[in-house]
């Protein structure tokens, strides 16, 4: 057992010190005043204090913390709920049974709580523990609390070390008893896209990240024998589990698609159960006349309980419009309901249920041009241009936006004339979004040991360059495509590309001259080359449990509790690189911040800037980049590597560059570092035009630069002023205690 | 009431207690580029999205670079594009990374003299700017900040007000008129 089993708030400060002795914040306020107490408000602008003394650092990263604790009780309430149903419904003597050729079936558990599971019902001191500590965090919000916003930091990172434990708890809890792939490369391929639904038939689509309602959904189809009769789509993470549950149930996109396919008046009926769910479709549903099954106790919408009520009566009053809505939270009363109630209003609604939105010259003519519209659009999309070449017939703007747009609807609750926006981008994409339908990889949950046997050597030496995992929702600059490319760049260069949730999606949604997509052209195994959709947003702890893995299984590091050692064996030799490019939520903020912890850069696209700090290196201080050398004490300089850990690009072809050089670890091998270089030289070229003007902090010593631009770099070198071996190579550790011997 | 000339370019981007001035005309916005002694242009992402009269905004800026007085950084990954014209002189730095140097009154600058007195954005996303300048606003106060882009920045602490497209490139056109001139 190692040292930190179970760490409280303020056990593991010391190495979120460290790191952010390196990474300082730099933070960019998106409200400058505190409004959390009756003082208030407190204007903090520019070096003015709160009425409690608290800064504008104080506040700022308190909000970080915030952030992070609800995305940490968000995934911590997902898998308290799948716990409790599954031990319920399966015992919870059942065994754990994640991934083939695995041992370390938890490992983010055994790391964080030293516990090694072995049945179900063992997670749930991990969920005990994890809900303590939250409370802990997030008493330490409360108005006369902690105040150093370094220590907010540090807070935040214990948030998002615990959001990765209870992810993890999620999805092998899940994988365990419902039978989802359990790390196969080989997991079933599935249909992504909005033209995966037939839409004549009855359409159930169910929205979230919670499957368990959905199950039985499918299950019941099964059951009857109702496939072939009807459909069920899923939007957002919802619809991953779902096809790893039944590979025949569709996933129609992700959560920027919610609003416009509801709007569409495809679904028959809608079933929500949490997290990242539309909190205005009651009206939304209202409008396209179908019902509501609520399925969480956390999104009740207002709707009456009709659990315990006879299925037969809550069917007659959703299918008759007595009652918009019902709230199930029994998942295993969900599906009968679903099914005959989805049939019933089909055939109720019959050659009516598109709908017609009438001409799209006409809808346009209202428009005031008052830019409202673009003032709203998150990203000031030329929405009020779109609408006056509309008026003209001219749709082909109306469809172009279609693409960029990440579907929040704001530009329609601003509009004075009520232009129904959004389904006029929806309308004059039709034909292309009918034929959207892509093939999707299922998510096959873990990373096998015996993948991380095969692979640890060249990752830890940097002849695999590095693992890119992108991740994350939908709040994308400029479209989907984005995504794809940014994978596709490094799928090329032999990188290994992980993928889960709303990325996940877009990954399969662009395809190449001969008509493939990315789930088509590469392999699903975790190695050189491979794009591994892990899943859903739960699945993401099995990206960082394979850095974990490769410390324990590779490296045989102990696991058990034993935290800072890991995590400093990944900062200091993993190449792995973190990318939410569209970003949105705060479970988003906590899934970074566990990264953060772990030692794992995580960039993000610009509007990830709205999390309002950056935590940034800085390349040319020497005295940020010492380590110990665990061979024999001393502390040496090893380069800025990795440069960041929290990164926002403008621009993805910046993002490119700079995944290419978080990718460095100090432990590189020369032949490692040559090839990482080579990445990055190239990229850097390509997209900045030039050789990279900061390659002498990254070379350390003559057999580092690629062999074929040797003259070119050396000249480089020599103007900079470059000494061989200041850089050193040592056996790098940031923690004393891991120093074998003393010099 | 607000002037029509401090909306700002996204709804909710309302400004805090301390907003920006509203530079009244191109004039000014030359005199304040003009008065500071060091001078730091930075220049966004969507530069070749927003036309000027030159072409693009980074034409512009590369005309603006005849007064050499004036420093031009390229954000994101745009100083591909000045290099892609000829022009190598102009710096490359991410957006947030500069923020976060700016913001520390050691930091040396490009030419290693030292740090800026005065730092003008053009080229930008509104919310990419919004973001940066309130990072400037509250943690790099002394510093003299000027929005050139086409709608109203609170945080900045002079900002052009929200004007039509025509109006903002013959604005842009004055301002670059008057800094050449000065060289």
């Amino acid at each position: 057992m190692g040292p930190t089993p179970f760490p409280s708030v303020g056990t593991l400060r010391n190495w979120d010190r460290t790191l952010l002795e390196r990474y300082k914040p730099f933070y960019m306020p998106l409200c400058d005043l505190c409004c959390l107490c009756t003082y208030g408000k407190c204007d903090l602008t520019a070096g003015k204090t709160g009425a409690c003394g608290l800064t504008m650092e104080g506040q700022q990263s308190r909000i970080v913390m915030i952030a992070c604790c609800i995305g940490a009780s968000t995934h911590a309430a997902h898998a308290r709920h799948m716990l409790d149903h599954l031990m319920e419904e399966f015992g919870a003597d059942t065994p754990l049974d994640v991934a083939l050729n695995t041992n370390v079936e938890a490992p983010h558990v055994r790391l964080v709580c030293g516990i090694k599971p072995k049945t179900i019902g063992d997670l749930e001191e991990a969920l005990d523990y994890i809900e303590t500590q939250i409370v802990q965090l997030v008493a330490a919000a409360h108005t006369g609390q902690e105040g150093d916003c370094i220590d907010f930091e540090s807070k935040a990172f214990h948030a998002g070390m615990l959001d990765h434990v209870a992810l993890e708890v999620a999805d092998i809890i899940q994988i365990s008893t419902l039978g989802l792939p359990k790390g196969d490369p080989e997991a079933p391929m599935a249909q992504v896209g909005y033209g995966t639904i037939d839409k004549e038939k009855p359409v159930i689509m169910c929205i979230g990240h919670n499957v368990l309602p959905s199950v039985d959904i499918i299950d019941y189809l099964m059951e009857k024998d109702l496939f072939d009769e009807v459909e069920i789509g899923g939007l957002c993470c919802t619809a991953h589990d779902m096809s790893r549950y039944n590979k025949r149930s569709k996933i129609v996109g992700p959560i920027s698609w919610q609003l416009k396919f509801i709007k569409a008046g495809i679904p028959d009926l809608i079933v929500v159960d949490e997290q990242c769910i539309r909190t205005d479709v009651m009206v939304q549903a209202k409008e396209i006349g179908v019902p509501v099954l609520a399925a969480s106790e956390k999104s009740c919408l207002g709707l009456p309980d009709r659990t315990n009520d006879p299925a037969d009566e809550v069917i007659d009053d959703l299918v008759s419009g007595r009652t918009p809505g019902a709230l199930i939270i029994d998942p295993r009363k969900v599906g009968e309901i679903a099914v005959k109630v989805a049939m019933a209003v089909r055939k109720k609604r019959g050659d009516k249920k598109l709908v017609e939105l009438g001409e799209l010259s006409e809808l346009a003519a209202p428009c005031r041009t008052c830019v409202e519209c673009v003032r709203a659009c998150p990203n000031n999309l030329p929405v009020m241009d779109a609408m006056t070449a509309a008026k003209e017939g001219d749709y082909t703007l109306l469809a172009e936006l279609n693409d960029l747009c990440v579907g929040c609807g704001r530009c329609e609750s601003v509009c004075p004339v009520d232009i129904p926006i959004i389904s006029m981008f929806t309308k004059a994409s039709t034909k292309d979004l009918n034929e959207e339908v892509y093939p999707i990889r299922v998510g096959r949950g873990a990373i096998q040991d015996v993948e991380i046997r095969e692979v640890g050597a060249p990752i830890v030496f940097g002849e695999i360059p590095g693992v890119v995992a992108l991740v994350g929702c939908a709040n994308y600059p400029a479209g989907v495509g984005d995504v794809a490319d940014i994978a596709e760049e490094f799928l090329k260069r032999r990188f290994i590309a992980v993928t889960s949730g709303c990325s996940a999606m877009n990954i399969g949604m662009t395809k190449d001259e001969d008509g493939l997509n990315l789930y088509e052209k590469y392999p699903a195994n975790f190695d050189a080359g491979g794009l591994v959709n892990v899943g859903s947003c739960v699945a993401n702890s099995h990206i960082t449990g394979a850095a974990i893995k490769i410390a324990n299984i590779f490296a045989k590091r102990p696991l058990r509790g034993n935290y800072e050692e890991i995590a400093d064996y990944i900062y200091n030799r993993v190449g792995a690189v973190g990318v939410a490019w569209g970003a949105m939520s705060q479970k988003a903020a906590a899934i970074a911040a566990g990264c953060w912890r772990l030692g794992i850069p995580v960039v993000v696209g610009p509007h990830g800037a709205k999390y309002r700090r950056m935590l940034l290196g800085d390349k040319d201080k020497e005295a940020d980049w010492m380590a110990y050398n665990a061979r024999d004490g001393e502390k040496v300089y090893t380069g800025p590597v990795p440069e960041h850990l929290f990164y926002a690009a403008e621009t993805k072809e910046e993002a490119i560059v700079m995944i290419s050089k978080l990718v460095m670890r100090p432990n590189d091998t020369n032949k490692g570092r040559a090839v990482k270089l080579t990445h990055y030289i190239d990229l850097y070229k390509k997209h900045y035009g030039a050789i990279p003007d900061d390659l002498h902090l990254y070379v350390r010593r003559l057999q580092d630069i690629p062999f074929t631009m040797k003259d070119e770099i050396v000249k480089i070198l020599d103007e900079k002023g470059w000494k061989e071996d200041h850089i050193a190579s040592p056996d790098p550790t940031l923690l004393d205690r891991m120093v074998r011997r003393r010099g | 009431m607000m002037s029509s000339k401090m909306k700002t370019g996204q709804t909710a981007e309302i400004a805090g207690p301390l907003s920006a001035n509203i530079i009244p005309n191109a004039g000014v916005a030359a005199s304040l580029i003009s008065k500071a002694k060091r001078p730091l242009l930075v220049v966004g992402a969507e530069s070749t999205k927003k036309e000027t009269n030159d072409g693009d905004v980074i034409d512009t800026a590369i005309r603006a670079m005849n007064n050499k007085k004036l420093t031009v950084v390229a954000t994101g990954h745009l100083v591909g594009e000045f290099r892609k014209r000829g022009v190598d002189s102009a710096n490359s730095m991410s957006l947030f990374v500069l923020g976060k140097y700016l913001s520390e009154p050691d930091w040396k600058g490009f030419d290693g003299e030292g740090s800026y007195d005065l730092v003008a954005f053009i080229g930008y996303s509104y919310y990419v700017e919004w973001l940066v300048e309130s990072g400037l606003k509250n943690f790099a106060n002394k510093l003299r900040t000027v929005s050139l882009d086409r709608t109203y920045q609170p945080n900045a602490q002079w900002s052009l007000g929200w004007m039509p497209v025509p109006d903002w490139k013959e604005t842009i056109e004055t301002i670059v008129s008057s800094l050449e001139e000065e060289a």
